[in-house]
């Protein structure tokens, strides 16, 4: 902003130079966005457009979608049970994630402190498994969860334990959301950390000083002082942690394809099977929207109700 | 000033001992290692050793899972395509982002705003949601099975996160240089070129180790859009592979185990690009 009143004097300048410089800014403006506007209006704005204008067809993709339906799909999601119970599961990974990840994170990120012997150490071991790919982690924990004590390591430390029994982790429909949720908290924790502890790190020094002057002593500092100062990188954290628990597909479509019996379906798995699985595009696209729809109006919700300026911990 | 020192010197800590907290933080360390662990160790067993012994260490250690898959012709393909998807879209995006970023930081233009909020656009529909609509537009141009088509569809959908990253740091970079450069004549192209770009080294790193994390790691594009055996990047390839040899998880681990070196040696030799560009998108952006 503040090349502004220079770049105005040039202009301003007698010198013939000036529309020369304009008529090149302006050249450069047009020719530096355009390679990121097309790629992004032909893969990822004409797609949604285009979805939306297919989701009003009965369409399984093999020549022109001629069989209109108008709403008849959307009113078809929002009555189906599985849908229904897809979004529920994925509503319980935003619960959970908001309620148990993001505290553990948080908390973490405190134990970790300023100075302690080994921070780094544990920040790397802690954020890697962030850089693992999920079909890596799924297959993974597919072994570690197996329901024989002799291949999973989980139960056969479970089966230690006088009087208890091993558990079909995955193939109980009981227990399997909530496996699928350690599985994701075990990769994404480390990076809600990560944004924790630089917030932490960019609260001023002096601020606990003036507190400890204060008398304030270290429960207080951290409720009144620390968290409210981390404001901002909680509602950061949390709002990626929403949109990224709405969307959530790989893990669970590896580890579980969905079962049993649709106890871990989530939103992205049920456009999956219907989408690439059976093929009715139609039916997918309108998934797609609704699934849009939802962070969408979740973001804006956020962006309605977070403070508009952030002064003291938002940078 | 000396009892000030002394207050600065000791920094707030948590109502607990050290060492309580150093023994907390290695309870969560050696959980978050178990699953890598058990990975490594089944992969350096027999078939037989895995079934019968299966959580003792590999002594000796077996290299057998590994010469069999390093013999595989086909993973070296999926390792050179997945090379080839992850440095043309590193390329790209450092390419195409930069250059939009630069305009957003460094010029002003008429609509500015709107063009911004209309490229910020990308963060509201990520590309799990989108698979679906990119498909179908990917099959009308006549590009599954084309690595170039996964290539696009990875930058197209890596563009909003980066250019606000880039953005933030190109405005960090003084203006009273930008005036300099156009005083001595230079032009909004030369001073990009010959003054932004490398001060904005570190920006651009960070940025390309994020990107080459992201594409080396992504299942669903590829998953989608390519079906030749040939075309396969190593994260397809990973779960075709314990498909098919599911009944051999000594194999598979094996297998894990070689597709996992990478990804931890970069972000061991990374880590600090990787933390800075996320932490950048995240809290700035």
């Amino acid at each position: 902003m503040r090349t502004a009143p220079v770049i105005q004097d040039l202009l301003a300048s007698p010198r013939p130079l000036s529309w020369g410089r304009r008529s090149q800014d302006n050249l450069t403006i047009v020719l530096f966005l355009l390679p990121g506007a097309a790629l992004f209006l032909v893969f990822v704005i004409y797609p949604i457009l285009q979805s939306g204008y297919y989701s009003l067809f009965d369409w399984n993709g093999f020549g022109r979608a001629v069989d209109f339906v108008g709403l008849d799909n959307y009113a078809r999601i929002l009555t189906d049970q599985v849908f229904l119970k897809a979004l529920s599961h994925s509503l319980v990974i935003v619960a959970l994630s908001l309620t148990l990840q993001l505290p553990m994170a948080l908390g973490l990120a405190i134990l970790l402190g300023r100075d302690l012997p080994g921070r780094p150490f544990f920040r790397t071991v802690f954020f890697m498994p962030y850089v693992l790919s999920e079909v890596i982690t799924a297959i993974m924990w597919l072994g570690l969860l197996n329901p024989d004590p002799d291949r999973g390591f989980l139960n056969a430390l479970v089966v230690l334990i006088p009087g208890a029994e091993a558990q079909a982790w995955l193939g109980d429909p009981d227990k399997v959301l909530m496996s699928v949720f350690v599985v994701l908290t075990w990769k994404y924790f480390g990076f809600h950390m990560l944004l924790f502890m630089t917030g932490l790190q960019n609260i001023p020094v002096e601020f606990e000083e003036a507190a400890r002057i204060d008398g304030a002593n270290r429960r207080q500092l951290l409720s009144h002082v620390i968290l409210p100062l981390l404001g901002s990188t909680i509602r950061t954290s949390a709002y990626i942690s929403v949109l990224g628990s709405l969307q959530q597909f790989i893990l669970v479509w590896i580890m579980t394809k969905g079962g049993p019996v649709n106890a871990s379906e989530v939103m992205s798995t049920y456009m999956y099977r219907f989408g690439f699985v059976r093929f009715w595009l139609g039916y997918g696209s309108a998934v797609a929207l609704v699934m849009f729809l939802i962070c969408l109006t979740f973001s804006l919700v956020y962006q309605r109700l977070a403070p508009q300026r952030e002064h003291l911990g938002g940078y | 000033m000396a009892s000030r020192m002394a207050v600065r010197s000791r920094p707030w800590r948590p109502n607990l001992p050290a060492f309580f907290r150093v023994l907390t933080l290695s309870i969560v360390a050696l959980i978050v290692f178990v699953p890598v662990a058990m990975t490594v160790i089944g992969g350096l067993k027999t078939r037989g050793e895995f079934m019968t012994h299966p959580y003792t260490l590999p002594i000796p250690p077996r290299w057998e899972n590994y010469t069999r898959i390093l013999g595989m012709p086909s993973f070296w393909i999926m390792l050179r395509n997945s090379l080839i998807v992850m440095l043309g879209a590193t390329g790209g995006v450092v390419l195409v982002c930069s250059l939009a970023a630069f305009v957003f930081a460094r010029l002003n233009f008429r609509g500015k705003p709107l063009a911004f909020n209309f490229f910020t656009l990308g963060l509201m529909f990520p590309i799990n949601i989108a698979i679906l609509p990119v498909y179908l537009v990917i099959r009308q141009m006549g590009l599954p099975n084309n690595l170039l088509g996964v290539i696009a569809v990875q930058i197209a959908f890596a563009l909003s996160g980066n250019i606000m990253i880039l953005r933030g740091f190109f405005m960090a970079i003084p203006a009273e240089l930008q005036d300099a450069a156009y005083i001595d004549g230079c032009t909004a192209l030369g001073f990009f070129g010959h003054v932004l770009l490398p001060l904005a080294r570190p920006a651009l790193s960070a940025v390309a180790a994020l990107t080459m994390i992201v594409s080396w790691n992504d299942l669903l594009v590829p998953l989608v859009l390519i079906d030749k055996d040939s075309l396969w990047t190593l994260p397809l390839g990973t779960m075709q592979f314990q498909g098919q040899y599911g009944q051999d998880l000594a194999l598979v681990a094996g297998f894990l185990t070689l597709t996992m070196i990478p990804a931890i040696g970069f972000y061991l030799f990374a880590e600090r690009q990787i933390v800075s560009g996320l932490t950048a998108g995240a809290l700035k952006g």
